[in-house]
């Protein structure tokens, strides 16, 4: 039973398989364990991000194409709810009609930019979807009438989501079952519904063929593989996933503007994300954004801790201001990229083959 | 009838014509070496049956079947395998994943269910008792789980052919498949196209500068030079005609000399012979 949950595809090592279970049990016992509004939001946001990471390791780390586009399929599913919601009023079926019409346009823009540009080599691809993400974000924020411009759009969710619902008079276990309540396990099923099934396809035989291609391009194409076909299969895959993560997020946070879901500093982040958890891990990218999305919400607070004991020295008060927390953070990566290079899932799955 | 055939295949860069006119047909059941001096075209020759490079003018043939207009993995899938000169794998899968993928691109990697997106990989037995059967073959199951990239190279070039194998062709063109190997590996290779030798199915082409495994293995020997076929036909009188002994053992008289440790290189320094060596 496991093994077909899993795909037969184990963590392969004590520590990480503790870890995930723990990351695991953590999310979905959140809104007990911490019922404060910041501690939800960040586990809210751990969530989007293993879909959206994960997405972006099944064309990175699986099938080795470097894309800088993908931010804008996570852009395109959180203005799909948006505008939907915003054009249909709130409901199930303004939820449903855009979240089609994102998967519809992700499919056929990856479509595209995989059959026009994945044949050339990698560096150019890389530089076309870096050109065709900027145009997009560009005309997000020039189409105001349709996207609500750099002001974004805010709007409502049907109501059983929306936080001024309530299921039940008397709180259960100390927690009011509201529908931000709701809303979160929706994001969470959803995010272990969709990570099993992007393990599923790693590990199909679709899925190694994906390796197979990654390790030497040639030698695949001359074993009989249709390179192009499985590549552009790929990028089209890792679109539909990044799309269905930002409409998760469009749901959560109730409000898309270009800078929460179409930024250059998202797709910078997933970069970092997938590099920490471990290129080629599916693990990896949940280990990965549940250490990244806690270090960049909770290092402020922990440095405004580290400032004030140290305020009898005045030049490490001013080292550890919560103002620094993106000096920290940097500090973080490079660290963690010197002494994981193969990522977490990647050093602990070693040390288990030397033991 | 004759399975594979090329017929005034030519290939031009700029000015210089690499392969010029070469007309010629392998019957299965079949070894043909494929001789001739450095820069001859012989590699060149392989990779424009085998679709590497797209020939300027002419044709290849398999069973009659004009294979011009073809991509590489559709010739592959249309029963040409290749082994390559350098080593050419996937070195940071295992041993036994190198050749289970090429099983699964045999077996359904082509047009009906090569994008199965939904099984475990696993749960394919037929395709990993096939790999572990041609693993066991070239006597590499032991070392199933190692990555390639970790192999020596003698188990690589083993692993090159067993690729081969598992791609159940009906060419085999192996490009210089002992290059690089000590006197004690390269036996073992040549053990083991004798033995799809035994196939009378099978056309096996083989670019080899070693006169000696030339001499033993192959029932025809043509020679290239300039990238024009120069002579053809049983391997005694082949090598005893004075076009080879001019264009390609003259040359290998003048490097004797010049023999040192390292594997051949293509293209950079001249060809030396060394297949006489104890």
């Amino acid at each position: 039973m496991l093994t077909r949950l899993l795909s037969n595809d184990f963590p392969r090592n004590r520590i990480l398989a503790v870890v995930l279970v723990g990351l695991l049990l953590a999310l979905a016992f959140m809104p007990f364990i911490f019922p404060g509004v910041k501690a939800l939001n960040v586990a809210a946001k751990i969530l989007v991000f293993v879909v959206l990471v994960a997405s972006f390791d099944l064309l990175l780390g699986y099938t080795g194409i470097v894309s800088f586009a993908h931010t804008m399929f996570f852009g395109i599913g959180a203005y799909g709810i948006a505008i939907a919601s915003t054009r249909m009023g709130p409901g199930w079926p303004a939820i449903a009609t855009g979240l089609a019409a994102a998967l519809a346009l992700s499919f056929v823009l990856a479509l595209l930019v995989g059959l026009f540009s994945l044949r050339v080599r990698a560096i150019f691809f890389s530089m076309i979807t870096l050109a065709v993400a900027a145009a997009f974000q560009t005309l997000a924020s020039q189409l105001s009438e349709v996207t609500g411009g750099e002001d974004g759009l805010t709007f409502k969710m049907p109501e059983v989501l929306s936080p001024g619902y309530q299921m039940s008079e008397t709180p259960f276990l100390g927690v009011m079952l509201d529908g931000r309540l709701i809303c979160y396990y929706l994001l969470f099923f959803t995010a272990l519904a969709l990570l099993l099934a992007m393990l599923r396809i790693v590990n199909s035989p679709f899925g190694r063929v994906l390796q197979a291609i990654r390790e030497n391009e040639f030698r695949a194409e001359a074993i009989g593989y249709r390179v192009v076909v499985y590549r552009t299969t790929s990028s089209i895959l890792s679109a539909l996933f990044a799309t269905v993560a930002g409409a998760m997020l469009a749901i959560w946070l109730r409000y898309n503007g270009p800078d929460t879901s179409l930024s250059f500093e998202i797709m910078l982040d997933v970069l970092l994300i997938v590099v920490i958890g471990g290129m080629g891990t599916i693990y990896g990218a949940a280990i990965g954004s549940g250490v990244f999305v806690i270090a960049q919400s909770y290092l402020q607070d922990l440095l405004r801790l580290g400032s004030d004991t140290a305020s009898g020295l005045p030049w490490l008060s001013a080292l550890l201001s919560p103002d620094r927390w993106l000096l920290w953070l940097g500090l973080l990566f490079v660290l963690s990229v010197y002494y994981f290079p193969t990522g977490v899932v990647g050093r602990l799955r070693a040390m288990r083959q030397r033991a | 009838m004759s399975l594979l055939a090329t017929r005034d295949l030519t290939i031009r860069f700029g000015g210089h014509v690499a392969v010029n006119a070469v007309t010629c047909a392998f019957q299965p059941g079949t070894l043909t070496a494929i001789v001739g001096p450095n820069g001859a075209g012989k590699t060149t020759y392989f990779n424009l049956i085998s679709g590497q490079l797209k020939a300027s003018a002419g044709q290849v043939t398999l069973d009659g079947r004009d294979l011009s207009g073809f991509s590489v993995s559709q010739r592959t899938r249309a029963g040409l395998g290749r082994a390559f000169q350098l080593t050419n794998l996937f070195p940071r899968l295992t041993v036994l994943e190198n050749i289970r993928l090429a099983v699964q691109a045999t077996r359904e990697g082509g047009h009906r269910r090569g994008l199965n997106l939904w099984s475990v990989w696993s749960d394919h037995r037929g395709l990993i008792a096939r790999a572990d059967e041609i693993l066991a073959a070239v006597a590499l199951a032991d070392k199933e789980n190692e990555l390639v990239a970790n192999l020596p190279h003698g188990d690589q070039r083993k692993l090159e052919v067993a690729l081969l194998m598992a791609l159940e062709s009906q060419v085999f063109m192996f490009d210089e498949p002992t290059a690089g190997m000590n006197a004690a590996e390269a036996p073992v290779i040549l053990n083991l196209i004798r033995k799809l030798k035994e196939d009378p199915r099978k056309t096996i082409l083989l670019v080899e500068h070693k006169m000696d495994v030339v001499r033993e293995l192959a029932d025809r020997i043509i020679v290239l030079h300039n990238g024009t076929l120069v002579a053809d036909g049983a391997p005694a009188e082949v090598i005893a005609s004075p076009i080879v002994q001019e264009a390609y053992l003259g040359v290998a008289a003048q490097n004797a000399s010049a023999q040192d440790g390292t594997p051949p290189h293509p293209g950079v320094s001249p060809r030396r012979e060394r297949g006489e060596q104890p």
